[in-house]
């Protein structure tokens, strides 16, 4: 199921990532430093307007190419992995989706340009709840007045323009929920707190604040009450990134133990001469494969029109564990040495990694989406 | 085997659980963040006897069993498993080692010093190339007659910037194998003695971890500690009290990590209800609950079979290797209780979940946990 041109694609985006990208992996977790100079090399690369049509300037590729270059990128960066995988799906997608010419006219091009977009959904009060969102939006003459907050941003800091959902309804009981894109020189938009994170500490996480924001009554996304349908629809690609994500993680710390467990010499010999090693190593191996084909098929359903939620869900989920469980077995080979920082990339790749299992709906909330799709089908049989 | 606790070890224990959540508890953040423990804390749980814990009273110790310590090293894990590494390493290791092979005039030297927090112990066996395989120690020993002279590099010291008192195992006779491994104390301020950058660990940061090195260092001929030849088999039996003390670590941090998420769960509000009401967060808390008890009953036993004098190998690799484990699942499945906040360091769960990863690794990782449970069954 693979292509030809898929694996020559990979060897193109591994040279590029390892030369470019990788070597400041270990400084910008240790400094919690965005990869600025990243940008400039990663938008002629085409990397940020993967998912934007040449008429705005992107570099259109199909999603297991793209998959391949979060994947690549996470590998060696999974601060630069996870800005790669909010930009494309979570900023660009949602705009080519659901807006009006006029709309990708506007953002399209500039993101294309490597300007960074970013994804407003999670609330402090809102997470796995999404639609509990609490910011507002109300039509007022010829704007919308938009009050709130939003969490875990990625790109915060960075991004021209933010999507965000809110509730169009005065009434508490309706949960009618819209979509807008935010400007960010828009007054009463503002960038909040930093956070200081276990991992990804590269990227750049952050509140975003509307406080009485007038957005133009264009600033509108699709149609009113469609919001929360576009944010999971949005989602549902998302999380094939960030399956990737994690695939590239995990696909990082197992490359790290396995040259070590070669090197690595106790009892006279190397401790990839014992038992005990080696099946860890063999597991590790299959359950990255195993992960890897539910991204690609994931991502080849996508682009095939066929519903592929469930089956996101599902490759999200299991990378996001086989990614940290893996990173966990390399720091084991690794002994002692893997718990110190800065001194082999399974460490900081382990603190990584757990985010995947967490952001873009935990995996209590994959489970729940694959159960309930497997419930409705049972009941439509 | 009766498991209850005495009157005397619960109220220890329920003391240093009040002393953790006063004194300790409020700052372990932020010793996290700066990487060291403020010194008056060791001085004030020094004046509590916290570092003589083990030591016999005559030697201006509490004289307390490995038991009742347990008890107490868990409860200060519970709130910062970087501070509790520190007393751990001190007493289990340390004192311990002085305590069983001593002669009595190295007890009266050291032992008081230590007991009184004025002595720190530092241990070192690890080298760069020397983990798991002890035997291979490349540090060496050399008779010179009225001394021994010390060459070598050791590797994961911890309390290494402080120590008052380092435990040197080095080679006295390179030709004999683990039968040519020594032990010796080290006075801290001893010629040649070299400690190195303090580490960047993933965990446990505000514990010292560092390099020592010894160039050269003359080591008194009454400083050599038990037999010429026996230090293989001291670390062997020392590794048995040093891996209760990781398991007990380990439950701390489990069971303070079990804590954090029962309240956050009850606490967080989705879907309309506490996330504690969805079966998918209960079932969790469920799992984290009965393997820390399966835990926490598989370190009492190696600890009481340890006080009892009887032979507790096995016992506490399997208490190390399940606790290690344990404390791994519980803190992960914490963080995913949390969520994003989870993520984060204003939880305490973010700690938690780095500080369990080094337990599966030192003294001893897991795999070679499982070589000595499974040798052992082999040779029965």
């Amino acid at each position: 199921m693979i292509e030809k041109k898929h694996h020559d694609f990979r060897n193109e985006v591994r040279e590029f990532m390892e030369s470019t990208i990788a070597p400041l992996a270990a400084t910008l977790d240790d400094e919690q430093r965005f990869p600025g100079e990243h940008m400039k090399p990663l938008t002629e690369q085409g990397y940020l307007s993967m998912l934007i049509p040449e008429k705005y300037g992107g570099r259109p590729t199909d999603t297991v190419s793209y998959s391949i270059v979060v994947e690549e990128a996470s590998r060696v960066c999974g601060s630069t992995g996870i800005m790669l995988a909010a930009h494309n799906s979570l900023g660009c997608f949602p705009i080519l989706k659901f807006g009006t010419e006029q709309q990708r006219e506007k953002y399209l091009p500039r993101a294309a340009k490597g300007e960074l977009l970013a994804f407003g959904l999670s609330e402090s009060d809102a997470g796995s709840d999404a639609g509990g969102t609490r910011t507002m939006a109300l039509k007022q003459g010829d704007h919308w007045l938009v009050n709130g907050s939003k969490c875990w941003i990625t790109s915060a800091t960075r991004a021209f323009a933010t999507i965000a959902s809110a509730r169009t309804s005065e009434s508490p009981e309706d949960r009618e929920i819209t979509c807008f894109i935010l400007d960010k020189d828009w007054d009463g938009y503002s960038v909040g707190k930093k956070e200081n994170k276990l991992g990804l500490r590269g990227s750049d996480t952050a509140f975003l604040h509307f406080d009485d924001l007038k957005a133009p009554l264009d600033s509108q996304l699709g149609q009113i009450g469609e919001g929360f349908k576009q944010m999971l629809i949005t989602l549902d690609g998302g999380r094939i990134s960030i399956g990737a994500m994690a695939l590239g993680l995990g696909q990082g710390a197992f490359e790290c133990a396995l040259k070590y467990s070669a090197d690595r010499v106790q009892f006279g010999k190397p401790i990839s001469y014992n038992q005990g090693i080696q099946h860890m190593l063999a597991d590790m191996a299959t359950e990255l494969e195993a992960a890897r084909l539910l991204i690609y098929e994931a991502s080849q359903m996508k682009d095939a029109g066929v519903p592929f939620g469930h089956y996101s869900a599902m490759a999200k989920l299991y990378a996001s564990e086989v990614g940290r469980r893996v990173a966990e077995k390399a720091l084991s080979i690794l002994g002692s040495v893997g718990c110190l920082t800065g001194r082999y990339p399974a460490e900081r790749i382990w603190r990584d990694v757990k985010l995947c299992e967490i952001g873009e709906g935990t995996s209590e909330i994959q489970r729940l989406v694959i159960a309930r799709k497997l419930l409705k089908d049972l009941a439509t049989v | 085997m009766d498991f209850n606790l005495s009157e005397e070890d619960l109220e220890l224990k329920q003391m240093a659980r009040e002393l953790a959540e006063k004194r300790l508890y409020p700052i372990a953040e932020e010793m996290d963040e700066k990487g060291e423990t403020p010194r008056e804390l060791i001085e004030e749980c020094a004046e509590l006897g916290y570092f003589g814990f083990t030591v016999p009273e005559e030697y201006g110790g509490l004289g307390m069993s490995a038991t009742t310590f347990m008890g107490v090293l868990e409860e200060i894990c519970a709130a910062s498993a970087g501070f509790g590494i520190t007393f751990s390493v001190h007493n289990s290791l340390c004192c311990e080692i002085i305590k069983l092979y001593g002669t009595d005039e190295q007890k009266k030297k050291y032992l008081p010093a230590m007991a009184a927090g004025e002595k720190i112990g530092a241990y070192c066996v690890t080298e760069p190339d020397a983990g798991t395989d002890i035997a291979s120690i490349a540090t060496h020993a050399d008779d010179k007659g009225d001394h021994w002279v010390l060459n070598g590099t050791k590797t994961y010291v911890t309390n290494g910037a402080f120590a008052g008192v380092f435990i040197v195992f080095a080679k006295t006779d390179p030709e004999a194998g683990h039968k040519g491994l020594s032990t010796f104390i080290v006075d801290a301020d001893s010629d040649g003695l070299m400690v190195g950058k303090a580490e960047r660990k993933c965990g446990m940061k505000c514990s010292d971890t560092r390099e020592v090195s010894f160039s050269d260092v003359k080591v008194p001929k009454e400083n050599l500690l038990g037999e010429l030849g026996g230090g293989f088999k001291m670390a062997v039996t020392i590794l048995n009290s040093g891996r209760i003390g990781v398991s007990f670590q380990s439950i701390g941090i489990a069971q303070a990590a079990l804590d954090e998420a029962i309240k956050y769960s009850k606490e967080r509000v989705q879907f309309g209800k506490p996330i504690a009401a969805f079966q998918a967060i209960q079932f969790k808390l469920a799992d984290m609950a009965t393997k820390i008890d399966a835990g926490r009953l598989l370190a009492y036993r190696a600890a009481m079979l340890k006080d009892a004098g009887e032979p507790c190998h096995r016992e506490a690799s399997m208490a190390k290797m399940f606790c290690s484990e344990m404390a791994n699942f519980v803190a992960n499945e914490a963080v995913q209780i949390h969520g994003g906040y989870g993520y984060i360091k204003e939880y305490a769960v973010e700690r938690y979940f780095r500080d369990a990863r080094v337990t599966m690794l030192y003294e001893g990782t897991s795999e070679a946990q499982r070589m000595v449970i499974s040798r052992d069954l082999l040779r029965e």
